[in-house]
């Protein structure tokens, strides 16, 4: 059913970290990766070694510069998915009820065999968070993983979403927002967890956490003391050199 | 928006069709029999040639039917069991002047209440798009049931009422074209919001994702140069409005008439081209591609 739930058990999502993410894209190749061979159908590639290379992601990688007022710019690296919002505005814009958010745990997910290809549902995303697959004709979004989450033949550790297993700075979190208590929770509270384009009325269960300032050191210049002018009357032969050539034209006096 | 041809077909036509069918259900014109069939065929093959074209666009069309399920939430959906039971009631309406030479008005009118009501959930589909700013406006639905109920007027052959109609269209358009410009800024959605790194300084996509294009940019980041719009709206202005209006303010002739079809026509398709094209989704701002001041 395409109405959305009125409240879920739990909110279960990321909680991504702009300060530590490297741009490494690992994210991006381990959700490529277990979702093509997992959940749904393969997320395809068109052309993909020729020259106009095109295909189906779940996640994508921006990089976005930010020059602040004063001081140096800085490079923002920008972990892209479905952010399993709590008013999914791609969910009621289905007509034939493929999508759906879970009551259970709030994940927002394509029933790809009641999905008649409209794209609907990638319009009403403001995040561009859903792709249509060109091969298979149906929409794909990320699942969270739901086939790992759960899944009780993976080994503990693994049970949690792809790119979240994956990233190696440790960028990604995976969590229930819904639990004030959680680590994730804790996370957005003690740093300032933010929305994705809150305007759009979505409310985002992902959230993200902002870059922490840079350090400003004091300027030390450890040369600077032994350059100083050694002194500032001048006697003698080199005086009066100085002063007569300041006194020619384009000297200093 | 990228204009797909089979979204701009089924946007242009089963609008024409439908507004057709509202005419005839008022007993405008009040024919039977051939002159009747006639009639209704034209508007049939508009309104469902133009449903048709629109599952061209569908990954699998073969599982449409699942579209009429969510009619409680979704405004596709609505227009599904809207135009179906229009089809369904003008077809036995039509049926009873065709065939029987009788006129039933209160089917007639149900039938050309509902035909207004499937241009308006047609509307509504893109009308509800929080995401294009330039769509999220009452002028979107007030300009698509104008203009169905001009071209309508216009094929029905009711010159008194497709005139006012069409200057009426006209003059929406003006009116969407105008506030649309602005609307993306005023929407307060841009990249810094996009990213919520506003308050860090000024943001700017510095590297995409991908180094190809994707279905995001195909689909919903399709870029007009604004100086091939500023003609194409011109352009659209005269043969939709302009000419057909001239073209039936002279002494009615068959020729004159069919001239203002074709032009009005074609404006309205360099309407519908203009209505997607220029529709800026915002998830362009993801990629620097709707920052203000840019196309």
């Amino acid at each position: 059913m395409t109405e959305l739930p009125a409240s879920t058990e739990r909110k279960l999502g990321l909680v991504i970290d702009l300060d530590t993410c490297v741009g490494c894209h690992a994210c991006v190749v381990s959700c490529k990766g277990w979702n093509t061979e997992n959940y749904g159908a393969p997320l395809s590639d068109q052309d993909a070694y020729g020259s106009n290379p095109s295909g189906t992601f779940l996640n994508r990688v921006h990089s976005y510069e930010i020059k602040p007022d004063q001081g140096v710019a800085k490079l923002v690296h920008f972990p892209k998915s479905c952010l399993h919002c709590e008013d999914a505005p791609c969910v009621t814009v289905c007509p034939t009820g493929a999508s759906y958010k879970r009551s259970e745990d709030g994940i927002v997910l394509v029933n790809e065999d009641a999905c008649i290809g409209c794209g609907l549902c990638a319009w009403a995303c403001p995040y561009g968070a859903r792709e249509l697959d060109a091969t298979e004709g149906v929409m794909k979004k990320c699942t969270l993983c739901v086939d790992r989450i759960y899944n009780e033949n993976l080994p503990e550790e693994d049970r949690q979403p792809a790119c979240v297993r994956t990233c190696p700075a440790g960028a990604r979190h995976f969590g229930d927002l819904g639990d004030p208590n959680s680590e994730v929770s804790q996370l957005v509270e003690k740093r300032g967890g933010f929305d994705l384009m809150p305007e759009q009325g979505t409310r985002p269960v992902n959230k993200y956490l902002p870059p922490r300032p840079k350090d400003v050191e004091p300027e030390i210049d450890i040369l600077a003391p032994y350059l100083e002018p050694v002194a500032d009357d001048t006697k003698g032969w080199l005086g009066w050199l100085d002063k007569t050539l300041s006194a020619l034209p384009g000297g200093d006096r | 928006m990228h204009p797909a041809p089979s979204v701009i077909i089924f946007t242009s036509f089963s609008g024409l069709g439908f507004g057709m069918l509202f005419w005839l259900g008022l007993g405008m014109p009040a024919s039977t029999g051939f002159i009747a069939f006639v009639f209704f065929t034209i508007a049939y093959l508009l309104a469902v040639g133009g449903l048709l074209a629109s599952t061209f666009h569908l990954g699998h069309p073969e599982r449409a039917l699942r579209a009429f399920t969510q009619w409680r939430t979704s405004w596709l959906s609505r227009e599904a069991w809207t135009s179906v039971v229009t089809l369904l009631l003008m077809a036995a309406y039509g049926a009873g002047l065709v065939f029987f030479g009788t006129r039933i008005p209160l089917l007639g009118l149900i039938g050309a209440a509902l035909s207004m009501l499937t241009v308006f959930t047609t509307a509504m589909i893109y009308t509800q798009m929080k995401t294009v700013p330039r769509w999220r406006h009452w002028t979107t639905p007030a300009l698509f049931l104008t203009l169905s109920l001009g071209g309508g007027a216009l094929l029905a052959g009711q010159v008194r009422f497709a005139l006012p109609l069409l200057a009426i269209a006209g003059t929406l358009q003006l009116l969407a074209w105008i506030g649309g410009d602005k609307r993306l800024i005023q929407s307060g959605s841009n990249i810094a919001t996009a990213t919520g790194l506003g308050n860090l300084g000024t943001v700017r996509a510095f590297e995409p994702p991908h180094t190809g294009t994707n279905y995001l940019l195909r689909e919903m980041v399709y870029v007009v140069a604004r100086k091939h719009a500023a003609r194409l709206r011109i352009i659209a202005l005269v043969f939709g409005f302009g000419l057909p209006i001239i073209l039936l303010s002279l002494p009615f002739s068959h020729i004159w008439a069919l001239l203002a079809v074709l032009s009005h026509v074609g404006g309205l398709l360099a309407l519908r081209w203009l209505f997607f094209a220029e529709a800026e989704h915002v998830v362009g701002l993801y990629y620097g591609r709707r920052e203000a001041g840019r196309a």
